[in-house]
């Protein structure tokens, strides 16, 4: 765990969200203070975002990773905000999804080109670490 | 409130002394180094307790006899003598004829208590038309019409046995329910029920499920709606004041019984700032708890829980009527316990947690399914949940002694550890001006934050170890079937639509226009009871979220809190 030395000197930018109608932030919130402690520039939105919303703060704050927190099946509209991000041009920012995700529907977001699933139980490692690994890509390809 | 010095009050049986030192002697070179233990509370454990521990002379004063003051020992003389606990099931995925199918099997496998969960959708404040259709139905029935009550309650005994509904502000749930019974002919003043999602402070600090007003209007709504069922539905519960938000958002067992009765202190208070006497509204004050898995913590929580609300009502608010005191509670066994990883071993966690739960003296109690870490639970794991309790119940008799942990030096003392814990989270609220302004600030949000980041932190240094996860992880088969995700059929959900807007089209258009002209002048004079006017739209056939705009309208929306 360390603070990740990115291209252009700044530190890994995270947007921590939850979209959709759920409100169990419990591991948004906690996920948001890793990444916190682990050097990166988290921003971090309460529940009950729309997509267009998210599409909007992405490109406000100019992060390298959006964190969708989904408990209570909102994953089901993840595909799209993909859609909605390559529309607006963000192709390039890694969405990473957290959460409750049947194994079976891991597929419709990753096909949406969601670049990791964290199910229950992934450990802070392991969450700070792929997650600094994907924004070094996003900076790059950006 | 306090009890006395714990050590050495007691005349402990002759020879208890020396004996004990001489098992001190014998102890201390069998333990590694200090081997502090905590639970969850952060109350340091011993490794035994004895009449040192526990002043049986005090057995009057802080326990008595279950039904009567202080009823630490449980709130009815009889309890589960007299009326087992009823195995209430969270149900709720679909449509209202999916909800009714389930509602039917479950009631057929021993279900006694009912209970309805509307779709997020419905939560947020919208009728289904107005939201991505991806999510409908996926968590929680959809509900937006009277007549979508009325299927849902086909053939289901609302009206003898009492049914809880996932009802928040501005409660047409509950107005529905209403209107299906005059429809058939039900005495609906008699409903027995809860408005089981009304405590919106909760949702504040915790949970965040629900139609979201600003403050003050939000206020005002669930006091009318109190003051209303009071009058008109009077065995109705309007509240359930809920700790298990808080607890599953990270509270400590502690943190979370101090933070729900500050809330009722505070719901309390705000009835009797109206002119309501205590003992008219106290005894339909109902409560809604977590269980974790840690067992005998959770049991004395459930224990000082009791007395001290038992106290309260008597001691701050003059409460006369026995019945305010009783603490009557609904629980549901920790979702944030379970794991994804081998999640059969989840029948296990559960089976701890409801017997935590009914050693503790609940009312009613939701077990969750195994699969709840992976999805929303399927009809065959909730079987499994339900035959939890039946076993528990029939097979392992935990119903047949009242109270069976009653003297236990360890669980009297926990008792009294845990009551202090819980008095100081009261008085840290009272300081910062009730639960209310608490909210309002953020100070509650830290709290629960700070002890969640805590207990993770002991997760990753596994301090505190979860079988599965970061010890004893095995990656092998779990054996567990894969479940059958149950995901509303896209021809189903046109059907549904379809009827909604059917219903719109069928109803008197002028009527409900006025009704709702009539809820939203009800917010601007003071005396209006707006609750009454609710029940009065939705009579009209006005729709859920037809409802919810009006009073969003008439009261504002007010900016989310949200602490990090």
């Amino acid at each position: 765990m360390s603070s990740p030395g990115l291209q252009g000197g700044r530190p890994a930018k995270v947007l921590v969200t939850k979209i959709g109608f759920d409100g169990h932030d419990r591991g948004s919130r906690i996920v948001a203070a890793f990444l916190r402690d682990a050097g990166m520039e988290v921003v971090y939105t309460g529940p009950w975002q729309t997509v267009e919303n998210v599409v909007n703060l992405a490109l406000q704050e100019d992060v390298d990773v959006i964190g969708i927190s989904s408990l209570a099946t909102d994953h089901l509209i993840v595909p799209k905000l993909m859609e909605a991000l390559k529309t607006a041009g963000l192709g390039h920012i890694a969405v990473v999804v957290g959460g409750i995700v049947p194994d079976s529907e891991v597929g419709l977001l990753t096909d949406a080109g969601v670049a990791y699933v964290f199910h229950p139980g992934a450990s802070r490692d392991q969450i700070v670490n792929t997650i600094s690994g994907l924004a070094a890509n996003a900076r790059a390809s950006a | 409130m306090g009890h006395p010095d714990k050590t050495e009050t007691t005349p402990a049986a002759p020879g208890y002394r020396e004996a004990k030192r001489r098992w001190e002697t014998e102890y201390r070179p069998q333990v590694k180094g200090d081997d502090v233990r905590r639970n969850r509370s952060g109350i340091e454990l011993k490794p035994l307790y004895g009449p040192d521990d526990w002043d049986s002379a005090r057995y009057m004063a802080d326990l008595g006899l279950p039904g009567q003051e202080p009823t630490t020992r449980g709130i009815h003389a009889s309890m589960y003598r007299g009326r087992p606990w009823s195995p209430r099931m969270v149900v709720g995925f679909g449509t209202p004829e999916d909800y009714n199918k389930r509602m039917r099997d479950l009631y057929a496998l021993g279900l006694t208590g009912l209970f309805v969960s509307p779709c997020n959708s419905h939560l947020r404040g919208y009728d289904p038309d107005e939201v991505e259709r991806e999510l409908l139905g996926t968590c929680g029935t959809l509900i937006s019409t009277s007549d979508d009550m009325g299927v849902c309650m086909d053939g289901i005994p609302f009206d003898s046995e009492s049914i809880s509904v996932g009802d928040t502000a501005p409660y047409t749930l509950t107005a529905m329910l209403i209107k299906v019974a005059k429809q058939r002919g039900i005495q609906w003043q008699s409903l027995v029920g809860t408005t089981n999602q009304s405590d919106y402070l909760s949702h504040y600090a915790a949970l965040h499920m629900f139609y979201r007003l600003d403050l003050p209007g939000q206020k005002r709504v669930l006091l009318d709606h109190i003051d209303w069922m009071n009058r008109n539905v009077p065995r109705w519960n309007p509240i359930s004041i809920v700790g298990q938000h808080m607890q599953q958002a990270g509270a400590t067992p502690a943190e979370a019984m101090g933070l729900t009765l500050s809330s009722a202190i505070q719901y309390a208070n705000d009835m009797i700032e109206r002119g309501k006497q205590p003992d008219d509204f106290l005894p339909r004050f109902s409560f809604f708890f977590d269980i974790s898995i840690s067992f005998f913590e959770e049991i004395a929580k459930f224990r000082a829980g009791r007395r001290v609300w038992n106290r309260l009502v008597r001691e701050r608010f003059g409460a006369k009527d026995p019945r305010s005191g009783k603490f009557r509670f609904h629980a549901q066994t920790s979702g944030v316990d379970l794991t994804r990883q081998q999640p059969l071993n989840n029948i296990a966690r559960v089976t701890v947690h409801a017997m935590a739960g009914i050693l503790g003296g609940l009312q009613s109690m939701h077990t969750d399914s195994y699969d709840e870490a992976i999805c929303i639970p399927t009809e065959t794991t909730a079987r499994i949940a339900v035959a939890t309790q039946n076993i528990l119940r029939e097979e392992a008799h935990l119903g047949d002694v009242i109270d069976p942990l009653g003297g236990s030096y360890y669980v009297e003392a926990l008792t009294n550890a845990m009551e202090e814990k819980i008095m100081a989270v009261i008085e840290a609220v009272d300081a910062q001006g009730g639960m209310f302004a608490a909210v309002k600030s953020g100070f509650v949000q830290k709290m629960i934050g700070q002890s969640a980041l805590a207990f993770q932190q002991k997760i990753e240094s596994r301090d505190e170890i979860v079988v599965g996860v970061n010890e004893y992880v095995y990656d092998g088969p779990s054996g567990a079937v894969p479940p059958a995700l149950e995901r509303p059929d896209g021809k189903k959900l046109d059907a549904y639509l379809a009827k909604l807007h059917a219903f719109r089209e069928r109803r008197d258009a002028a009527k409900v226009a006025e009704a709702l002209d009539r809820l939203g002048e009800a917010f601007s004079s003071p005396t209006t009871n707006t609750y009454e006017k609710v029940v009065e739209a939705i009579d009209a056939g006005a729709t859920h979220g037809e409802v919810c705009h009006r009073v969003r309208e008439a009261v504002g929306f007010g900016q989310p809190l949200v602490v990090v």
